[in-house]
């Protein structure tokens, strides 16, 4: 599955980082905490999350994850977006909460 | 009338494994009062956020808790660095918090605004290289 | 859905509450912040997350949320589960990362909060 499939099928806003929508999903991570993700995230893992400042890419980068989507209807800051678009890792975005979009990730990577 | 119960807590700044007792003693003493649940929930939930903010921002402070037949009111008061511009801190997402206070599970810059939502009335006033003070009022009735 | 379902579903062990496996949660939030925990009207919600420390009890006690479930292996200190007990929170620890945790429990039908 790609990032696009996900987007599409949980009908998720693409904020930007439009470049890697066709990136190879393996998985989900949930985590609100920078040093958790940096620790334990795994490649090509989508990202839910609520925080929104830039580190938030620079982690994802490291990582190689495949996307990041905030929850609850938040909306990235401006130099998140910028670097999601150079690191061509898509940044989406739901007004579900965490539980919810989580709960329909997995049952649609599941299957 | 007057006052039914006044009471005084310390807050240390960056001590996190005790912040919220004051609002824990807050919130057993309007339990005794018989105060309605909701608004229990409201006023610890702001108070609460405001100790926390003490920790996390500010060098020591205290909270005085008050209430009679028709309000409650609880100041937050501490010496600490104080906020430079009080309108930019009320706004959701603005935070100074290091990533220190990231990975304790705060500095996401919603605390203010839940106050503020909690609160029937929210002042904050705060001088530079001093102190903040925050007022937390609830109606009874 | 009871206490003991989500202890045979996620293969997790409690900590307090233990004589309230009937209880029943409808509701599930899963975040890492309190201070987004603190922003929930609802009451009665599970509460999942990754971060275990005095706070996230706190905030469980401030917040009238009654049942916590620490994921990625997290453990409780005695003091947390001391503070658990004070203000009858029911307290649960699994192994399982955030996501499964969610993923799981969603499935066997516990509701989103909004
Ligand atoms: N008592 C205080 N002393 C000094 N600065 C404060 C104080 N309270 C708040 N601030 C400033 O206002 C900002 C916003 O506060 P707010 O409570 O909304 O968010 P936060 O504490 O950063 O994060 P959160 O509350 O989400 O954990 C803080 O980051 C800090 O810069
Ligand atoms: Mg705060």
């Amino acid at each position: 599955m790609t990032a696009a499939e996900i987007v599409n099928k949980l009908d998720l806003q693409v904020f930007s980082g439009e470049n890697g929508l066709n990136r190879k999903v393996s998985g989900g991570y949930v985590s609100d905490l920078l040093s958790d993700v940096m620790g334990n995230a795994d490649e090509g893992q989508v990202w839910i999350t609520l925080q929104t400042h830039k580190n938030v890419m620079a982690i994802a980068s490291l990582k190689e994850l495949a996307a990041v989507i905030l929850v609850n209807g938040n909306k990235p800051d401006e130099d998140t977006a910028r670097q999601s678009n150079e690191e061509e890792i898509p940044l989406l975005g739901t007004s579900m909460s965490a539980f919810e979009i989580t709960g329909k990730l997995y049952e649609l990577i599941k299957k | 009338m007057g006052e039914k119960i006044a009471d005084q807590y310390s807050v240390t700044g960056g001590d996190f494994s005790r912040a919220g007792y004051a609002s824990s003693q807050i919130k057993k003493s309007l339990k005794k009062l018989g105060v309605d649940m909701a608004i229990i929930k409201r006023t610890v939930v702001a108070t609460y956020e405001g100790e926390v903010n003490i920790v996390a921002h500010a060098w020591s402070g205290k909270i005085v808790f008050a209430v009679d037949d028709e309000k409650i009111r609880i100041v937050l008061e501490d010496e600490g660095p104080g906020i430079e511009d009080i309108e930019q801190a009320m706004e959701e997402g603005f935070s100074t918090a290091t990533s220190e206070i990231r990975e304790m599970g705060f500095g996401a810059g919603m605390g203010l605004p839940n106050m503020k939502k909690n609160a029937d009335h929210l002042h904050v006033e705060s001088e530079v290289g001093k102190g903040t003070r925050v007022e937390i009022t609830m109606h009874l009735n | 859905m009871q206490v003991k379902d989500i202890i045979r579903i996620l293969d997790a062990r409690i900590l307090c509450g233990g004589e309230r496996l009937d209880y029943t949660i409808e509701l599930a939030f899963a975040s890492d912040l309190m201070s987004d925990v603190l922003t929930l009207s609802n009451d009665n919600v599970l509460l999942i997350t990754g971060l275990a420390n005095m706070q996230t009890i706190r905030t469980a006690e401030m917040s009238d949320i009654n049942c916590i479930i620490f994921a990625r292996n997290k453990k409780a200190s005695a003091e947390m589960i001391e503070l658990a007990r004070e203000s009858d929170i029911i307290l649960m620890e699994c192994r399982y990362s955030l996501y499964k945790t969610c993923g799981l429990l969603y499935a066997e039908g516990v509701k989103p909060i909004f």
